[in-house]
C-alpha cells in the first residue's frame, strides 16, 4: 500500500493497487458485505490516467477508495459485479480505456454514431468542439424468430418528459426485453466543471438534475470540503438537512401524483400534484427559489435563512394534508391493484446490479446515506429509514409515503433544535487535493468526487447520480412482463434522465 | 374505498384567478432577474462579469473610454451571484420573473444603447390560434428543471388548459414547438424531425436559458449552445427554470393576449 502526492482526506481509506489485482479486490469486498458504489477515472496533469474504485463496508465505516494506474487493457469485473459493467462501459467511452473480458463490450454514454477524434474527457480532446456525429444502430440484441416484434418508442414521446428512447422487444401483450437507449441528453456536465471557480461550480452542480438541484450542490460541496478539510458551522448543517428533506418532500408528492395518472386515478393525480405545487411554493418562499437554488456554497451557505415561525406551522398544514391523501391512496384497490406484484425487483437483483435509494428500500435494503454515512445534520437528528420487502411498485410507493412522513418529523425537529450562529467558514482546497462527497437524494445515493489541479483549480469532478444506478436496474423488472404495466413500473422508479445522462 | 369525486368536489376549485387577476401567481418569494443600473458601477469594477457562470455579463471599454455593461438575460441562469459580489448596488437582486420575447435582441441590455421603438409585429397569421394552442414540448437535452416546470402547467394550481392551451402528444397536431435544453449532439436530429413532422403554420418556443443561449450547460463536446442556428425562434423565454406563471405570461405573449413586458434587457410594463 502507497500513497502518492495526492492524498486523500480523513473519512476515505485510499490505497493502490494493480490493474491484475482489481478482480480479487472487487471480490474480496462483496465477499466481506460491503457493496461497491462507483467506479471513474481521470488523468493527473501528464501522467497516465488513473481508475477509481468506491466501495461501502459496514455503517458508519468510511468509504474504502482504491485506484489503480492504468497500463494497457484494465480486467473487466462486470461478470463478478454487474453493476460496475456500466461505469466501466462509460470509462470505456469517454477515456478510451479498454477493459477486457467485459460480457456487454458495447457503448453506454455516447451513442453508436459518435466519433469523436479524442475520448472527450481526456485533456486532448479539443476545448468546445462538438462530437461529430451520424445516426447508427448499435448495442441492441438480434432477434432470431419472425414472432418477436420490435418497438422503438422515443426519443421524443407522449407528454410533458425527457427524453430517452425506449425499445421494446415483445410478443403480443408480454415484453420479453426492454432496451432503454439513454444519453441522448449526456451534455458533458463532468467535463464542464474543470476549471471553474468554486461559486460557479456549485452553480453548474444544481443543473445536473433539475429535481435534485440541492442533493447535488450539497454532494458537491461536502466533496469539495472533505478535500479542504472544512468544518461547516452547525447552524449551516442543520439548514442544509432543511433544505434536503424538503426537496425529498416536492419529489416524493410529484412521484405519487405522477403514479396516481398511470393507474388513471384522476383526483388521486390532482391532489398530488397540487401538493408538490404547495411545496415548491414553500421552496420558493423560504429560500427564492422552487428548486432550493442558490444557497449552498463550499463551507457552508451563501445567506442564512429565517424559517421561523411560519415553515413549521404551514409544513403541519400540508402534513394533514397529505396524510389524508396517502390514506386514500392506500385504501384504493384500483389503484392498489396496478401495484401489487408488478415490477418486482428481487432483493438478489437489486443489490447485484446497484439499486438505490427508495428502489432498494423497497426490495428489503435498509441502506440509506444519511444514517450509513451521516453528514450535515444527520448524525445528531433522530431518523428512521421505511424499509418494504415485496419489492413490487407498492412496496416502492410506501417506501417514499413513509419517508414524506420522516421528511416533515426531520424538519419539524430542525426546527425545534436550530439555534442562531454562523452559517459559513472559508473553504479554500489545496493544490492537487482530492475528496469525496454524497448524499443521500430523493432518489438514492449521489456521489461526487473532486480532484484539484496543481493550479489549485477543479481538475475532474465524477457524479454518481441515483438514476445512472436504478435506470440499469430497471429493465431486469420489465422482461417477462406485460405491456399494460409498463408505464405503471416506469412511474414506480420515479426516474430521472438528466441525472443518469449528465 | 374511499370516494374520489366527492373528495375532489369537496376540496373545491384549486385554480388560480391569475393572470385574470393581479395577484395570484404564486410565485411570492421567488427571486427573479438581477436588475442592474450601469450608472452606479464602480470604475474599473469588473466583479460581476467575472463571478457569472454562464459569461452573461460583460464589461468593455468603449472607444471614448467609458465603461460599458452589457447583460444579456437570455444568458441568465438567475444564480444571484452577481447581485452578492456587486460592491456598489448596481446590480440588486428582484423578483421579475424571466419575461419572453419574440426577438433575441429584446434580452440584451447594453449600456448607453437607446431603448428601440416597440417593433411592429404581425398578428394576421396567429389570429386563429388565439383560444386554442397545441403545444409539442421536445426535450433537447435539459436538466429536468424545465420540465418539472411545464409538468407545473396541467397541475390544479395553474391549469393550463382553462387557457385553451394543451400539449398534444404528437407534432401532427401542434402549433407550437417548445423546446428545452441546449440541443446535445444526439437531440439534434430528433428535435428537427419532429420539427419537420409539424403541419405548416408552426411556430417554436425557446423555453429556458439552455435553449435560448445555452446556459451553463451549452457548448463543450456534447452540446450547441441552444436554438439559434438550428431551428427558427418565434418566441425566446429565458430563465432557469422559468416559474410556470411565466410560462404562462409568455405563452399569451405568444398568443397576442398580453403585451411583452421587456425590450432592451429592461421591463417596461
Amino acid at each position: 500500500m502507497s500513497i502518492g502526492a495526492e492524498t486523500a482526506a480523513s473519512g476515505v481509506d485510499l490505497r493502490t493497487i494493480t490493474p491484475e489485482e482489481v478482480p480479487a479486490t472487487v471480490a474480496d469486498v462483496i465477499r466481506k458485505g460491503g457493496r461497491m458504489q462507483m467506479a471513474y477515472a481521470w488523468r493527473p496533469s501528464s501522467r497516465r490516467i488513473e481508475l477509481r474504485y468506491v466501495a461501502s463496508r459496514e455503517a458508519r465505516k468510511e468509504f474504502l477508495v482504491w485506484r489503480c494506474l492504468v497500463n494497457g487493457a484494465v480486467p473487466s469485473v462486470a461478470s463478478i459485479c454487474p453493476l460496475l459493467g456500466w461505469y466501466e462501459r462509460e470509462i470505456a467511452d469517454l477515456f478510451g480505456v479498454e477493459f477486457t473480458g467485459h460480457p456487454e463490450p458495447v457503448r453506454l454514454v455516447l451513442h453508436p454514431g459518435a466519433r469523436p477524434k479524442a475520448p472527450p474527457l481526456d485533456p486532448s480532446y479539443p476545448i468546445d468542439t462538438l462530437l461529430p456525429f451520424e445516426a447508427a444502430d448499435g448495442g441492441l440484441p438480434e432477434i432470431a424468430s419472425d414472432d418477436v416484434q420490435r418497438l422503438p418508442f422515443g426519443p421524443v414521446r407522449a407528454d410533458v418528459v425527457e427524453s430517452v428512447e425506449l425499445i421494446f422487444f415483445y410478443v403480443g401483450e408480454h415484453i420479453l426485453h426492454l432496451h432503454p437507449q439513454l444519453f441522448f441528453k449526456h451534455r458533458g456536465m463532468e467535463k464542464r466543471f474543470e476549471g471553474r471557480p468554486l461559486s460557479s461550480a456549485v452553480v453548474l452542480a444544481e443543473r445536473v438534475s433539475g429535481v435534485g438541484s440541492f442533493a447535488h450542490a450539497l454532494a458537491f460541496c461536502q466533496a469539495v470540503e472533505h478535500a479542504a478539510g472544512c468544518d461547516v458551522p452547525l447552524r449551516a448543517r442543520m439548514l442544509r438537512s432543511l433544505l434536503a428533506e424538503l426537496e425529498r418532500l416536492y419529489n416524493h408528492l410529484h412521484y405519487l401524483g405522477h403514479l396516481s395518472h398511470t393507474t388513471t386515478l384522476k383526483v388521486g393525480e390532482a391532489e398530488g400534484k397540487l401538493l408538490e405545487e404547495r411545496a415548491k411554493q414553500i421552496n420558493a418562499r423560504l429560500a427564492g427559489s422552487r428548486f432550493l437554488r442558490g444557497l449552498l456554497t463550499p463551507g457552508g451557505l451563501r445567506r442564512d435563512l429565517d424559517p421561523e415561525p411560519w415553515l413549521s406551522e404551514e409544513l403541519e398544514t400540508v402534513r394533514k394534508k397529505i396524510a389524508t391523501y396517502t390514506g386514500m391512496l392506500e385504501n384504493t384497490n384500483s389503484h392498489l391493484d396496478r401495484l401489487i406484484t408488478t415490477g418486482v425487483l428481487p432483493k438478489q437483483v437489486a443489490f447485484d446490479q446497484g439499486a438505490t435509494g427508495p428502489i432498494q428500500r423497497g426490495s428489503g435494503f435498509d441502506r440509506d446515506l444519511r444514517r450509513n454515512h451521516p453528514y450535515a445534520a444527520y448524525p445528531d437528528l433522530p431518523f428512521e429509514a421505511p424499509v418494504r420487502s415485496s419489492g413490487d411498485a407498492h412496496a416502492r410507493a410506501q417506501v417514499r409515503i413513509a419517508e414524506i412522513d420522516a421528511s416533515i418529523a426531520l424538519i419539524q425537529t430542525v426546527l425545534r433544535l436550530i439555534k442562531p450562529g454562523p452559517v459559513q467558514v472559508p473553504c479554500a482546497p489545496q493544490p492537487h487535493s482530492e475528496g469525496l462527497g454524497w448524499a443521500e437524494s430523493p432518489r438514492g445515493s449521489l456521489f461526487y468526487a473532486v480532484h484539484f489541479g496543481g493550479d489549485g483549480m477543479l481538475s475532474r469532478v465524477k457524479i454518481k447520480s441515483p438514476s445512472f444506478s436504478n435506470w440499469r436496474v430497471f429493465p431486469f423488472t420489465v422482461h417477462g412482463s406485460n405491456m399494460m404495466d409498463y408505464a405503471i413500473n416506469e412511474a414506480s422508479f420515479g426516474l430521472t434522465v438528466a441525472g443518469c445522462d449528465r | 374505498m374511499p370516494f374520489w369525486t366527492f373528495f375532489g368536489l369537496r376540496n373545491g376549485k384549486a385554480s388560480t384567478a391569475w393572470p385574470r387577476t393581479v395577484e395570484g401567481s404564486g410565485q411570492e418569494g421567488l427571486l427573479g432577474m438581477p436588475r442592474f443600473e450601469p450608472e452606479r458601477c464602480t470604475p474599473h469594477c469588473n466583479e460581476c462579469a467575472a463571478v457569472c457562470p454562464s459569461s452573461a455579463i460583460s464589461v468593455q471599454i468603449d472607444d471614448a473610454g467609458k465603461q460599458r455593461l452589457a447583460v444579456d438575460y437570455g444568458r441568465c441562469v438567475v444564480c444571484q451571484l452577481c447581485v452578492e459580489a456587486c460592491p456598489s448596488g448596481a446590480a440588486t437582486a428582484s423578483f421579475d420573473w424571466a419575461f419572453g420575447t419574440r426577438e433575441r435582441s429584446d434580452l440584451l441590455l447594453a449600456d448607453g444603447s437607446v431603448l428601440r421603438e416597440r417593433t411592429h409585429q404581425a398578428r394576421s397569421s396567429r389570429n386563429g390560434f388565439r383560444r386554442s394552442l397545441h403545444i409539442r414540448h421536445v426535450d433537447a437535452g435539459s436538466c429536468n428543471g424545465c420540465e418539472s416546470e411545464l409538468q407545473a402547467l396541467n397541475n390544479p394550481f395553474y391549469n393550463l388548459h382553462r387557457l385553451g392551451i394543451f400539449f398534444t402528444p404528437s407534432p401532427r397536431f401542434a402549433d407550437l414547438l417548445l423546446v428545452t435544453g441546449p440541443v446535445t449532439y444526439a437531440m439534434r436530429e430528433p428535435l428537427r424531425r419532429a420539427y419537420d413532422a409539424m403541419p405548416e403554420p408552426r411556430w417554436v418556443m425557446a423555453v429556458g436559458a439552455c435553449a435560448v443561449s445555452g446556459g451553463v450547460s451549452g457548448g463543450g463536446y456534447a452540446c450547441s449552445n441552444g436554438l439559434d442556428g438550428i431551428l427558427p425562434v418565434d418566441l425566446y423565454l429565458p430563465g432557469c427554470p422559468p416559474n410556470p406563471a411565466a410560462i404562462i405570461d409568455a405563452l399569451l405573449l405568444f398568443l397576442d393576449r398580453v403585451p411583452q413586458k421587456i425590450r432592451g434587457g429592461r421591463v417596461v410594463e
